[in-house]
């Protein structure tokens, strides 16, 4: 095994063994949330980014490490995340909540899994004919909020904190 | 604030907090191991796994396919990652006693019944569409959802709010029986 992959295996278990400790891995943990009566994966992802922003901010800022935006490309953000919370919400798994599932005993995710699989491979058959119409929309290439904004991004992580925090408290209070 | 839920699980911002501290250190150490900051991501894996079982059938059509060759069919970092994942969770549930041989979810059969193959067709389709969306968005929760919003990507921001507006509006309509 390479090092590229035993450190991907490592990282794959850590992540794959907090998921499952927070609960968020299952179907029900999924749809829950968007019929919005449990916000489990909300707060489990949020705390995520909350924690993960400021360090990656960190690091950045430092030269450490290096940003790589995923490319705002309107058409495939919009019709591709329409087509996604379509499918997540028939498969309330998302792909790597998948593997977790499957992983704490829902079997039932294996043909999700298998579903994912022929997706990405149909995908890849159509990827040409996307990519001259709905991908070809308009294109903003690999941008970042505080950039597009002007201003630093640590305000932008601070708005973030102080509006999260909120509507954690409003969650507590409303038990959900 | 409970740390622990009743069913011996963490709470959900901790665990999550705890996600964030780890990608935070995979930032750090893909850059220093392998020469490029890696984020957290699932949904390329598939991509990948689809083009390596149609090249035990077809190679030249893999070969000459333009995703799979800007996808790159090969077992690497994020391959062993989601591997990792599955492992992670089957580690987490049979030490807590809360791994469980489940066919169809409590909130599916509600709305459907106990039939395992309404369960798996629905998983399966379901699959397929989320996963061309997924591929098409150029990620899914764990690349848009976490890491994108990390790194304050706009693109993620977007992705993110079409996911789940879409999920809720979706989820209304299924799981909820009419009257309800």
């Amino acid at each position: 095994m390479s090092i590229d992959q035993l450190l991907g295996l490592i990282t794959g278990i850590l992540f794959g063994f907090f998921l499952q400790k927070g609960r968020v891995v299952r179907f029900d943990k999924q749809v829950g949330a968007m019929l919005l009566k449990d916000m489990t994966i909300v707060k489990f992802m949020l705390s995520a980014i909350l924690v993960g922003m400021v360090g990656i901010q960190l690091l950045t800022g430092a030269g450490i490490i290096s940003l790589n935006h995923k490319a705002m490309n309107l058409g495939g953000v919009l019709v591709g995340g329409v087509l996604f919370g379509c499918g997540w919400a028939v498969m309330g798994f998302c792909p790597g909540t998948s593997v977790g599932a499957l992983g704490e005993g829902r079997w039932h995710a294996v043909f999700a899994i298998a579903g994912m699989v022929v997706g990405a491979a149909v995908y890849a058959e159509l990827y040409p004919f996307f990519k001259s119409t709905i991908l070809a929309w308009k294109d903003f290439g690999k941008i970042g909020l505080a950039d597009v904004l002007g201003i630093s991004p640590w305000l932008i992580i601070l708005v973030f904190w102080v509006g999260i925090v909120w509507l954690f408290v409003w969650f507590e209070r409303k038990g959900l | 604030m409970k740390w622990k839920t009743e069913d011996g699980g963490w709470s959900p911002y901790l665990a999550g907090a705890l996600v964030g501290v780890l990608a935070i250190v995979s930032a750090y150490a893909t850059t220093q191991w392998m020469g490029k900051t890696n984020y957290l991501g699932a949904s390329t894996t598939f991509v990948r796994a689809a083009g390596m079982l149609e090249r035990t059938v077809t190679p030249g059509h893999v070969a000459a396919n333009e995703y799979f060759t800007k996808e790159k069919v090969r077992v690497d970092w994020q391959f062993m990652l989601v591997l990792g994942i599955f492992f992670g969770a089957l580690i987490a549930s049979t030490t807590d006693k809360s791994f469980k041989l489940e066919s169809v979810p409590p909130t599916w059969q509600e709305r459907f019944g106990p039939s395992t193959g309404k369960r798996a067709v629905g998983a399966f389709l379901g699959g397929i569409v989320a996963m061309m969306g997924a591929r098409m968005a150029d990620g899914c929760p764990s690349g848009h959802g976490l890491s994108g919003m990390m790194q304050l990507s706009v693109s993620s921001f977007i992705a993110l709010a079409m996911f789940f507006g879409t999920g809720v509006i979706v989820a209304r309509r299924l799981y909820k029986r009419r009257g309800s």
